[in-house]
């Protein structure tokens, strides 16, 4: 039995190992871009090395109770106590021992929980950017209030700046999540959480809603495109002047629940209506209500939406 | 009418669907064709669909919740052979959300509980020394209602359509403006049903475990598996009323048009997510301190030693229980509830570990000291032990509300809940199943067969689940339908994973089979030299458990009968047995009750009144039912003991 059992040990150690070192590279959320990202990322990695601290003290107290106090024809009555039934001191070392590793978890927890409901202090000389993110049946809407452009699909943010994402939902509870920035929050219709998030790296990142929100949900992407403050005021300039205006007719189609291709506008739906409140929340339900009895089925995955 | 049944009523269009209903059509006709062959329609009639017998009701679950994990692990197997590649077009997204909803909520609702209810029934009144349940035709009731709602769930493929919003079913996705149509009403309905049968159970046990003991056994000499039964029984009863609550809501909401979670008339869809999980994460006690207490049995049992610190391993379940109540929040940290709130359900969410690590180190030290046996239901615990750490520490990595902002919605999440549902909930299932099956059929599994499932089951397991963990790091989303090709290489792994489990699944069903046709039959009670009083009965149990009740004086009840020489069939002191009559009715009411739960599913009001009317004829009737039960003859009882005694001598 104890050879069975070490060669299963090993065997799942060399699996572990091998998984690591191949899945490493793409390993986003462990590769923060950001400060919000590498927080957390910090966080991860302090709880993983206590997690396999502990594993490992478990893992190696079976082992050697295994081995040592299996039933062998040899043993005979050895050390073999039926009646031993508890040892005071023992248990109090493993419940007091564990009390402490949750004591130096929830620390740094509460200090970061706290830390990312405001902006990142490395760019606290700046205003953050302010961009409402809104989700619908399955795309985004991406608006900037003051430099009056909306975006569909796709965003561009200025790096090293703080953005503050004010989300909300016209339909389904969606989630937004640039894993290569940081963690996610919820997009609800008829109510505005704020995120904020911040690149340090100019890049593509991938974004996407990660809630499930039914037929559509794993085409619900969009790209950001983290960019220097120069380039972006540019791209603004440049959307503001050749995009098109978007008009309350214009928007109500495009809410229609389907696919949408990127898209640029050189106006805002904020005018219309703030899925961020409450009286927001059934805008999409009194126009398109008839649209959800029959949905599209999709097969084949990514890029079915651009055909 | 031809119109309705061939493009609403009935699913068509996927030769999947087809494939499922020619294969249902043709099981339905061979269970008919040898029912009426082998004249076995009275047999079953009268010793399976009317007992009242707690053993017949544990057997009748055990079948019905592995019937559910072949379901939902062919669910599973679909989902992986469609997650294996990029571009996969094996499933098309609306077929895959209802895959992974059906897979989630019968595996929970339909598998993990019952299976687990479904040894409780069988041991509990066996080892606190009664001869049923407090109320043993409830019971029959409970059954059927858990019955009734899976086969109404499960019928949900083929007519109509499956409930495709998770087994979460989120509002307002789920609700009736995103979601129309009878697929979320199979899901209401369905869990309304089963979830009547398990507040009653919960009620039952309750009943049963305070008031039914053996004299002598005070509430710290109950062995332990009695115990998580009844803390479990606990937790049922103050959390199903949530979901009865929640669902009645949502029900009203999909089929008489009220407001409470919709998006109009200022509904509050968020609502629903805190109805849901205020009853969802106690009910993930339920279905593993029942796990808790079969693996606490059975190390005892093969270390064969004494439960190390039984106190402890009694209050952390306690402990576990109330906090399983105040966690909830952490199911959506990410909802903004405000920095606060998420500490809040942190610190409390991580404290949970703490009861569970001395449980772990109680187990460990129950073996240290002792004489191991591996024998295939210690193998179901040891495995358990190193699996459900890891699952319970990256447990602890999630409660971590900041962290969980990353992992949240992802594959480490699907990784974790699997890591510490199947190594704690399946695991000991199969570990209680195995442990117990001697008692319930009068022979062992086979050990060989038993030891080839363990190790195909385990290792697929691990193969499986742990790469997610790193597919969740990688932004793979849970609930996708389609994977993006830098995540292929870990999820090919993780498919292969999925069918080696299916393997180690299929030969311990087949170990089912061949046990019964070839394993020495037990010619006496105690199969593992055991410890609390089930293994005091005979094999066969008789319906009445116990001839004589016995009087208990330790801890370990049997432990200590065997020491002084003691059985529970005193020839001096018999004495008639008072016991339940058998009843159609639990089956009957039920079945009125799938009309009406059909009938509202469909929004068909005549049909869903004519149910319920059913329903309440049935209550009428046995409220007038004065039937007491009979008693059992001495003469009666002397015959059957010595016949199940004969061979012990």
């Amino acid at each position: 039995m104890k050879y069975r059992w070490g060669k299963y040990v090993a065997l799942l150690a060399a699996a572990l190992l091998l998984m690591i070192g191949s899945g490493c590279s793409d390993m986003t959320v462990l590769d923060p871009k950001g400060p919000v990202g590498e927080s957390q990322r910090d966080l991860i990695v302090f709880s993983i090395i206590m997690m396999l601290f502990i594993v490992a003290v478990v893992m190696v107290a079976l082992t050697y109770i295994l081995v040592k106090f299996r039933e062998r024809p040899d043993r005979g009555d050895k050390d073999y106590d039926p009646d031993h039934e508890g040892n005071t001191k023992l248990e109090i070392i493993w419940t007091v021992v564990p009390l402490i590793i949750v004591t130096a978890l929830s620390v740094p927890t509460v200090i970061t929980i706290f830390q990312l409901e405001e902006p990142p202090e490395s760019s606290s000389d700046k205003e953050p950017l302010v961009v409402h993110a809104t989700a619908a049946d399955w795309k985004w809407f991406f608006s900037y209030p003051e430099q009056d452009i909306e975006t569909v699909n796709y965003l561009h943010i200025p790096t090293d700046r703080a953005i503050e994402f004010r989300l909300s939902s016209a339909d389904s509870m969606a989630s937004l999540w640039i894993p290569a920035l940081g963690g996610q929050k919820y997009n609800m219709a008829g109510m505005e959480t704020k995120l904020y998030l911040q690149a340090d790296e100019a890049g593509t990142y991938q974004g996407r809603n990660s809630n499930f929100t039914g037929t559509g949900f794993a085409e619900q992407t969009f790209d950001v495109h983290a960019e220097p403050a120069e380039e972006f005021e540019s791209w603004v300039e440049e959307t503001q002047q050749n995009a098109p205006e978007l008009t309350q007719s214009e928007y109500d189609k495009l809410l229609a629940p389907g696919l949408l291709e990127e898209m640029e506008f050189s106006s805002t739906h904020l005018e219309y209506v703030d899925h961020g409140e409450m009286d927001g929340s059934d805008y999409l339900i009194e126009r398109h209500q008839e649209a959800f009895e029959e949905l599209p089925h999709l097969e084949g995955g990514r890029g079915v939406g651009d055909e | 009418m031809l119109d309705f049944l061939l493009n609403e009523f009935l699913v068509t269009g996927d030769p999947l669907i087809y494939g499922a209903m020619v294969s249902m059509v043709l099981v339905s006709i061979a269970i008919v064709y040898v029912l009426t062959y082998f004249k076995k329609w009275g047999y079953l009639w009268r010793e399976w669909l009317t007992t009242v017998d707690h053993k017949k009701i544990g057997i009748m679950y055990i079948i019905a919740a592995i019937a559910m994990l072949f379901r939902g692990g062919v669910d599973a197997l679909l989902m992986r052979t469609q997650l294996t590649l990029p571009g996969m077009e094996f499933l098309n997204s609306q077929h895959y959300n209802e895959i992974f909803t059906t897979h989630g909520t019968i595996m929970i609702i339909f598998m993990a509980m019952p299976f687990l209810i479904g040894l409780m029934n069988f041991v509990v009144p066996l080892q606190i020394g009664a001869r049923d349940v407090a109320f043993p035709f409830l019971n029959a009731v409970s059954f059927w209602s858990f019955a009734i709602g899976a086969l109404l769930f499960n019928l949900s493929f083929v007519i109509g359509g499956s409930p495709d919003a998770g087994w979460t079913n989120y509002a307002p996705m789920a609700g009736p403006n995103l979601n129309p149509g009878p697929n979320i009403n199979y899901y209401l309905i369905g869990l309304q049903i089963s979830g009547i049968g398990t507040l009653a159970t919960g009620i039952n046990f309750l009943a049963t475990i305070l008031k039914m003991r053996a004299p002598g056994m005070t509430l710290m000499r109950m062995p332990i598996f009695t115990w998580s039964s009844l803390i479990t029984s606990l937790i049922i009863t103050f959390a199903f009323p949530i979901l009865t609550v929640a669902l009645a809501l949502m029900t009203i909401d999909r089929i008489f048009g009220s407001q409470f979670f919709t998006l109009t008339g200022d509904g509050m869809p968020m609502m629903w997510a805190n109805l849901f999980w205020l009853w969802g994460h106690p009910e993930v006690y339920i279905v593993i301190l029942p796990a808790f207490g079969i693996f606490s049995e059975v190390i005892s049992t093969f270390a064969r030693k004494q439960l190390f610190g039984y106190k402890a391993m009694v209050w952390s379940m306690v402990i576990i229980a109330g906090l399983s109540f105040v966690v909830w929040v952490h199911h959506f940290f990410t909802m903004g509830a405000g920095a606060g709130v998420n500490s809040f359900f942190s610190i409390t969410t991580m404290l949970i570990s703490v009861p569970t690590g001395v449980k772990i180190f109680n187990w460990l030290g129950t073996m240290y000291k002792g004489k191991i046996r591996f024998d295939t239901p210690m193998l179901w615990a040891l495995g358990f032990i190193p699996c459900f750490v890891l699952g319970g520490v990256t447990g602890v990595m999630l409660a971590m509300a900041a962290a969980d902002y990353q992992y949240h919605n992802t594959y480490f999440l699907v990784a974790h809940f699997h890591n510490v549902l199947i190594a704690g909930t399946v695991f000991g299932c199969f570990a209680g199943l195995t442990f117990w099956y001697p008692k319930m059929f009068g022979h062992k599994m086979n050990e060989t067969l038993g030891k080839i499932s363990f190790w195909f089951f385990l290792i697929g397991f691990n193969v499986c689940f742990l790469p997610m963990y790193f597919l969740g790091f990688a932004g793979m989303p849970r609930r996708t339908y389609s994977i993006e090709p830098e995540w292929m290489p870990l999820n090919v792994v993780s498919s292969v994973g999925a069918v080696l489990m299916a393997v180690g699944f299929a030969v311990f069903v087949y170990n089912i089979y061949y046990s019964f046709r070839y394993s020495p039959r037990e010619t006496q009670g105690d199969a593992w030299d055991g410890r609390a009083l089930e293994w005091a009965t005979t094999t066969p149990v008789p319906f009445y458990n116990f001839a004589t009740v016995p009087k208990v004086e330790g801890p370990e009840a049997y432990w200590l009968m065997k020491q002084k020489g003691k059985t529970t069939y005193d020839k001096n002191n018999l004495e008639p047995i008072h016991m339940p009559s058998d009843s159609g009715v639990p089956f009957i009411m039920m079945a009125f009750m799938f009309v009406a739960g059909f009938g509202l599913v469909w929004e068909w009001m005549i049909v869903a009144i004519a149910g319920l009317i059913g329903v309440l004829a049935c209550m009428f009737i046995r409220s007038f039912d004065y039937d007491h039960g009979f008693h059992v003859s001495v003469e009666e009882i002397k015959e059957t003991e010595e016949k199940a005694r004969r061979e012990e001598k």
